[in-house]
């Protein structure tokens, strides 16, 4: 990490919003070093868009500080606007416009001339695969065209530092990979980026560093190695034909596999981190020379939902977040009102 | 992207840009034409917006001056002189209700958090807006007049007193949008903003001289009608498309619509920069 001569692009401490009883931010610190693409992790509702938020001075922070290359969030917010680009997990675009107007407007805003702003339209239109469908309006775009062409507004004026809120949810496959390419190409030129996902796969493609969020929490932070050298390469799920084996199973696979189950007695339900799948046999032998019968086995990639309960020891759950999500909304939605 | 012609040049690291943490007047009236050009294309783009300052002054001349035109003036062509400026300024003024309810539906949507997070001048949104919308009071000024000539209307002050006339109207009327975009601000839906805004605005164009004279009133309803700025707004403007001549009551119309930007203008801003 290259943090020695120009710092950081984003230091957060103790971050906290509440929206009612519920603190949908609570106490977040962030360290995002200039020029890294940081992954913020985490589902919905716990807390990405919130903090993403605050940090681009949509939202004021109830407690804590924020700075974005060295300047308040809540004291200098007309510099810090001048700093970030934000996309935002549902494209903030003027529906009743074209692209092209889209752009035009924007570029305007950021005091461009009327030629000027033409100009970078076209270029940006033209960069971003939606030159064909300029003069359309915003209306029948496809998500993914939203998308693109709310990154492209976010980068008129170039800023150094940006937010994207979720830049793939709810993209389909291939749209997804291209738009992983363009964020790859707008960090090859000196941007910082800030990007929250709920896919582990898209931290792990993108990001030098990754900070994982929970209820308004960092649970934990670090590099991708680091992350899921803790994860494991992939994990084992085992559904058992008898629940009241669950703990004599637990033990026979931590002494196997050498790391701790997690266990969700109702399913009868295992599900372990594995870095050595071979052993996969091993611990098929056991169970059987125990008398344990096996339901269903499978191997796969770790998911969020494993990060998870590696880190927090729950996994997602799933009616709690879209309360907070909810709540969360409603009161960006009021504050904007 | 498959087309990856253009290379972006390089980014200027943060750390190094110098910047400043205010808005000066030069960008806040730049920022400000760059909303109002937004709100004139989106009158473009969904021109069913402008039903109510095209097909509604149409309707409400003719309507009127068949209803009430024998009764009043004994015949509908002897009445247009008195209820055109009345019609031209009950519409106009209706037509500045929109401005609060689209301000409202605009608060409303994912853009506003854009341009809540460009570094432009708080302020430009809302002013951007009520800018664009005195197209629309031009509109319906144009219209109202153009329906009124079709059905035999003559009016004595000639172009430059009709000209006038649509200017005041439409001074008032951009006046008058503070309310309602003060409540476009501080309400909740735009169904709400536009329930208040027709509550208020009925009475106060109904209760004055725009249709009848106040003679044949109640005492307690002429004094009303008398006080009610509408009344001599509506009066300011038959003078105009009569005479072609402005006396004191246009100044009381410019007065009245002065005091109401007074009031409205700091409360809506107030407001607006406390949410935006």
């Amino acid at each position: 990490m290259t943090t020695s001569t120009t710092g950081w692009a984003v230091e957060a401490e103790g971050l906290v919003k509440a929206f009612g009883d519920t603190r949908a931010v609570d106490g977040v610190d962030l360290h995002v070093p200039t020029g890294s693409v940081y992954g913020v992790l985490g589902p919905n509702g716990a807390g990405k868009t919130t903090t993403i938020s605050m940090l681009a001075t949509l939202l004021r922070p109830d407690a804590g500080s924020a700075r974005v290359f060295g300047h308040d969030v809540v004291r200098e917010p007309q510099i810090v606007r001048q700093l970030v680009g934000l996309t935002g997990q549902y494209a903030s675009l003027d529906e009743a416009l074209s692209g092209v107007e889209n752009l035009v407007l924007f570029s305007r805003l950021q005091g461009c001339s009327r030629a000027g702003a033409r100009r970078k339209a076209a270029e940006l239109l033209e960069e971003f695969g939606l030159a064909d469908a300029a003069k359309k309006p915003v209306t029948q775009y496809s998500g993914g065209m939203r998308r693109r062409l709310d990154l492209a507004a976010s980068l008129i004026a170039q800023p150094p530092l940006m937010f994207l809120d979720e830049p793939t949810t709810g993209l389909d496959p291939r749209t997804r990979a291209r738009m992983w390419q363009t964020i790859r190409r707008l960090v090859a030129t000196g941007s910082t980026v800030l990007l929250t996902t709920q896919y582990l796969d898209e931290a792990d493609q993108l990001a030098d560093r990754i900070a994982v969020i929970d209820h308004g929490r960092v649970v934990a932070e670090g590099t991708n190695e680091e992350l899921k050298a803790s994860v494991g390469e992939s994990s084992l799920h085992l559904r058992l034909v008898d629940a009241d084996d669950l703990d004599d199973a637990s033990v026979a696979l931590e002494r196997v596999l050498g790391a701790r189950p997690a266990v969700s007695p109702e399913a009868g339900r295992l599900t372990a981190p594995i870095q050595n799948a071979d052993r996969v046999t091993d611990l098929l032998v056991t169970l059987r020379e125990s008398g344990i019968r096996v339901a269903e086995m499978s191997v796969s990639k770790p998911t969020l939902d494993e990060v998870f309960l590696t880190v927090t020891g729950h996994g997602v759950e799933p009616d709690q977040m879209d309360d907070v999500d909810a709540e969360a909304s409603a009161a960006l939605e009021g504050s904007r009102a | 992207m498959t087309t990856a012609t253009v290379t972006p040049a390089l980014i200027i690291p943060g750390a190094e840009r110098s910047l400043k943490n205010s808005v000066g007047l030069g960008q806040t009236l730049s920022n400000s034409f760059a909303m109002a050009w937004r709100g004139l294309l989106k009158i473009k783009r969904t021109p069913e917006q402008l039903f109510d300052v095209t097909f509604q002054p149409i309707l409400l001349t003719v309507m009127f001056t068949y209803i009430f035109g024998g009764a009043i003036a004994g015949t509908p062509e002897d009445y247009l002189p008195f209820i055109v400026p009345g019609i031209l300024v009950q519409t106009v003024i209706m037509t500045s209700v929109v401005t609060g309810v689209q301000l409202r539906e605009d608060m409303t949507k994912g853009v506003f958090d854009r341009f809540r997070s460009f570094p432009i001048a708080r302020v430009a949104p809302l002013a951007g807006a009520l800018l664009a919308d005195t197209v629309r009071y031009a509109i319906a000024s144009l219209v109202t007049f153009a329906t009124a000539l079709v059905m035999g209307y003559r009016p004595d002050g000639g172009l430059a007193g009709v000209l006038l006339a649509s200017v005041l109207v439409i001074v008032s009327a951009w006046s008058l949008s503070w309310i309602f975009a003060f409540f476009g601000v501080i309400a909740r839906s735009a169904g709400a903003v536009q329930g208040i805004s027709l509550m208020i605005l009925f009475p106060l164009t109904f209760l004055s001289n725009a249709f009848v004279p106040a003679s044949t009133m109640p005492d307690w309803l002429a004094w009303f009608v008398s006080v009610n700025p509408v009344s001599h707004l509506v009066t300011a403007t038959r003078e105009l498309t009569t005479t072609g001549a402005s006396g004191v009551e246009v100044w009381v119309a410019l007065a009245a619509s002065a005091a109401v930007v007074a009031v409205f203008a700091p409360l809506t801003v107030r407001a607006y920069m406390r949410k935006a």
